[in-house]
């Protein structure tokens, strides 16, 4: 097997981790992220024109109708229309805007959802949801310290970190709307993630542990190589079936699917620049992982 | 030997399939639309007649039905329709044709073969973004309930101080609290005396200001609590009522955290209907019993509400004492012999009216009547000539209980001679309904119409299957003979997910259905893991038989870990998340621990009955080979 110098383009690595960051982390802060109906609370009403939908004269029909402010776009086809209200609007509000809707078209107005969520639940929402983020980051370091190192907790915590950063980055720029499903998929970003950096930790323990090289750097070069085929092929059938969703899954799961596909391959790059790069800054070495049992028996070994 | 399973691990492979297809097989049977027949009222039996007149108003429209079915308690009945496009006209014909005192309600009548029913067997439950329907999330205002007890002590406390003859003002504070200001030492302590004894909930202080001895009595944080915790139970309860008169087949009424309360009615899409009847306020009124002798003119008849008396009545007097908003509290409690009693609080102005009364009538009894609003429907034809059904409301009272006046009654008293601790807690709830029920509003309310519903289980099943379909071939064509067991391992996986989640009687929503299409991509990652171990084994020398045996054991904590640490994110998610993260979380959480299964325990018995116990030259596992 060929051993790829993963670690030599490091610093590259570093330096394009860094630069996605501070793009992510400086969209974060001057566009902030298209707060979706459940965290801003609001109205959103979704119909169905039996004919195509001039979004126009809907426009003008709304803003005579007393619901000015109304942000009326067409939903996946252009006989399907969402419309969203800002908050302010009574819970009621919803059907009242429907009935017009159907008062003022000659075919059929059909319901597709209605969706009102208070101020209230929206503030409470975004507060569960980081709160959620920063307990999964936590428990997971505390596992990972404790089945492998200390070290290996902050390269995965890093590289989970990373990930999130620069998908929240990542919706923040082309804004897409951020939504429960979306905080889901973050979520489940962060599962990913670090499922693929485990495998590589795990590598790189036993390798540490297995051979007789004691030059870091080339013990995380032979297991990244070892581990890239795997990486490849688990994050390539993550993405098919993702790309499927995306796809087909209409366009309620299609913010959820976007958000795991930006996730998946990031996730893929950052298992491999940013846990080991990290492993690598903080340097990791054979003391930080030799079972004190173990090196007896391996004593007697013929290295090539 | 190598690679070969006991036969008790085949057994075991094999019987866990065949529960998992037995428990999935109730998925494949499409539910029928079907419309369900119950009674308003618990008396109202459904019989052979009812179900006529219905099936007879369903053949007249021209709407086809079969299946027809009364429950063995003649509680309610089944009509099965070939069409779910006409469930709706249906119901409002059956509706029609019964009229008032019949709830016809949208329902999905399982199709579930008694072969699999009788063991257990049934279908997942669908989430509303699935079948269509409306949720409501509704919050409590529990402030108002405590402002409310404020009040009340202030009011009791200035009757106390007056009826005592004690020189004092008492107020609502800036802080809440109860603040009684008083002319003297002496008087502070008769006025602490009197509040302790009548109110000992109350944490009392004392204070001096300018000329006057002050005395402030604080509600403790266990008090508050208590009446915010009241406050939602009574509204639990009264919505749970209403929500039956919705006429949905399966409503879910749940508190959530503190102060919530989330309905979930499915089928259900006039929202502005379905809210009218939820946010009905209950009253009571007081009114004495009235005498044998009395003229019609002055007497009026009730039936009671409770099961257990149901059909009696008694005759009330016209002349109302009080009402439900002078109820300031109503509580289960015992006596000192132990028999439970509910303990009344009225307000200052109930208190009065209620010992003028009673005064002068010791020995007759007193009934309480509860009054909802409730709807009759008339049938008005339209100019285009069809008809629009009408809601008119009306009041219905009925009496609750109508105990014996053993002597004066003042702010505070008790009704005695209840049956059992839960009588007693139940008639509290009911008194309780006017004034202490604090108002509720909604916070969130969704609606999927049935169309978007349909869609919504099309798409995902599309997914599933576009996204299962490129695994296969992916995994076949790099894995070949591995890739294909990996994919039979990945078929099964879904079959045991589905069965699982059927079994514990999961809700399958769409953020869940791409929790399976996500498991379905990452659940082959165990298997990946496992033939790149085998792969690499046996580049570096081993024989085929050698690699699979240290293929697996290698890479078997690998995959522990990481299936460990997703788990731990799924938890997380499903423990803090709500709504649609928290069905992600549920399928993800499966998804892990059936993969594990059939990655690791299925795919080695296949692996072994193909290979094991026998010479091997080559694996046909892809890659290259030397």
């Amino acid at each position: 097997m060929k051993v790829i110098n993963f670690m030599g383009q490091r610093k590259l690595a570093l330096a394009f981790s860094v630069l996605l960051l501070l793009v992510a982390i400086g969209s974060l802060a001057t566009r902030q992220l298209q707060w979706g109906l459940d965290f801003t609370g609001g109205t959103l009403v979704e119909v169905n024109y039996s004919e195509t939908a001039d979004l126009g004269s809907i426009r003008d029909l709304l803003d005579t109708g007393g619901y000015a402010g109304a942000i009326v776009v067409s939903f996946g086809t252009d006989r399907d229309v969402m419309i969203r209200l800002p908050q302010g609007h009574a819970d009621t509000e919803g059907n009242a805007l429907l009935r017009l809707l159907q008062d003022n078209f000659d075919g059929i107005v059909e319901l597709r959802r209605i969706e009102f969520v208070g101020p209230q639940v929206g503030d409470e929402l975004r507060e569960q949801g980081g709160l959620a983020m920063l307990l999964a980051l936590g428990l997971v370091m505390i596992y990972v310290a404790f089945r492998f190192q200390f070290k290996f907790a902050v390269g995965a915590v890093s590289a989970l970190i990373h990930d999130v950063i620069i998908t929240l980055g990542f919706f923040s720029i082309i804004g897409l709307e951020f939504d429960l499903t979306v905080l889901a998929a973050l979520l489940a970003v962060i599962g990913y993630s670090l499922n693929d950096t485990i495998v590589v930790s795990d590598r790189i323990r036993e390798n540490f542990r297995k051979l007789r090289k004691s030059d870091p750097i080339e013990i995380i070069n032979i297991s990244l190589s070892e581990t890239l085929g795997r990486t490849l092929v688990t994050s390539l059938t993550t993405l098919l079936v993702l790309a499927s969703l995306a796809i087909f899954g209409g366009e309620m799961i299609n913010g959820f699917a976007v958000a795991l596909l930006v996730g998946v391959v990031v996730g893929t790059y950052s298992s491999i620049y940013v846990a080991a790069n990290t492993l690598v800054l903080m340097g990791v070495s054979k003391e930080d992982l030799m079972l004190p049992v173990k090196e007896g028996a391996e004593q007697d070994e013929l290295v090539p | 030997m190598l690679n070969k399973y006991p036969l008790w691990k085949y057994l075991l492979v094999l019987s866990v399939l065949v529960l998992g297809l037995f428990y999935a097989a109730p998925n494949l049977y499409a539910p029928d639309p079907a419309l369900q027949i119950t009674g308003e009222s618990s008396a109202q039996v459904i019989d052979e007649r009812t179900l006529a007149r219905a099936t007879e108003a369903l053949n007249e429209a021209g709407i086809e039905h079969f299946g027809e079915e009364i429950a063995p308690n003649g509680r309610n009945a089944l009509v099965r329709l070939q069409e779910a496009g006409k469930q709706l006209v249906a119901q409002a014909r059956v509706q029609r044709a019964l009229g008032d005192g019949f709830i016809v309600a949208l329902n999905l009548a399982p199709t579930t073969p008694s072969w699999l029913s009788d063991f257990g067997g049934q279908p997942m439950k669908l989430g509303l973004d699935l079948s269509g329907g409306v949720h409501f999330k509704l919050e409590v205002d529990v402030e108002a309930a405590i402002d409310r007890r404020r009040e009340y002590y202030v009011t009791a406390i200035r009757r106390a101080l007056r009826e005592e003859r004690i020189r004092g003002l008492a107020d609502t504070g800036s802080d809440g609290n109860v603040v009684i200001r008083l002319r003297s030492e002496e008087d502070r302590e008769q006025a602490r005396a009197l509040v302790s004894e009548n109110h000992p909930e109350l944490v009392l202080e004392e204070d001096r200001s300018g000329d006057s001895w002050v005395l402030t009595g604080a509600m403790t944080d266990q008090t508050m609590s208590e009446i915010a915790n009241y406050a939602v139970t009574q509204n639990l309860t009264t919505l749970r009522n209403r929500v039956n008169e919705i006429g949905v087949s399966e409503p879910l009424v749940q508190r959530q955290g503190q102060n919530r309360i989330v309905v979930e009615l499915p089928g259900i899409q006039d929202t502005a209907e379905a809210k009218r009847i939820l946010g009905t306020v209950a009253n009571l009124e007081f009114r004495l019993v009235a005498r044998p002798d009395a003229p019609d003119s002055e007497k009026q008849r009730f039936e009671y509400r409770g099961e257990d008396r149901a059909g009696m009545s008694e005759f009330l007097e016209r002349d109302i004492i009080i009402t439900g908003e002078r109820v300031a509290n109503a509580q289960a409690s015992f006596d000192e012999n132990g028999r439970p009693n509910v303990q009344i609080s009225l307000d200052g102005e109930g208190g009065t009216m209620m010992s003028r009364v009673t005064r002068d009538n010791v020995k007759r009894r007193m009934g309480v009547l509860f009054i909802e609003r409730k709807f009759r429907t008339r049938y008005e034809i339209q100019e285009d000539g069809t008809e629009k059904p009408i809601q008119i409301p009306y009041d219905e009272r009925k009496l609750l209980t109508a105990p014996v006046i053993q002597s004066a009654l003042g702010g505070q008293f008790q009704i005695t001679g209840l049956d059992s601790p839960m009588e007693a807690s139940e008639l509290a709830l009911m008194l309780r309904a006017g004034a202490l029920a604090a108002p509720i509003s909604f916070v969130e309310e969704r609606t999927v119409g049935p169309s978007l519903g349909a869609e919504n289980i099309r798409l995902g099943v599309k997914s599933v299957q576009f996204g299962l379909a490129l695994v296969v071939l992916f995994m076949v064509l790099y894995y070949r003979v591995f890739g294909l067991i990996a994919v039979v391992a990945l078929s099964a996986n879904l079959v045991l997910l589905v069965a699982f989640m059927s079994m514990i009687g999961a809700t399958l929503t769409l953020p869940g259905i791409a929790g399976i299409v996500l498991t379905v991509g990452m659940a082959v990652d165990a298997n990946v893991l496992i033939f790149s171990r085998i792969r690499e084994e046996l580049r570096d020398g081993r024989s085929p038989q050698m690699a699979i045996h240290s293929g697996y054991n290698a890479a078997l904590s690998t995959i522990l870990d990481a299936n460990i640490t997703t788990l731990i994110v799924a938890v997380i998610l499903y423990a803090v998340g709500t709504g649609p993260i928290k069905g992600f979380a549920v399928t993800l959480s499966v998804g892990i621990v059936t993969s594990m299964f059939t990655a690791i325990v299925g795919t080695r018995a296949l692996v072994n009955l193909v290979y094991g116990g026998r010479k091997v030259k080559t694996l046909s596992i892809g890659g290259s080979q030397s």
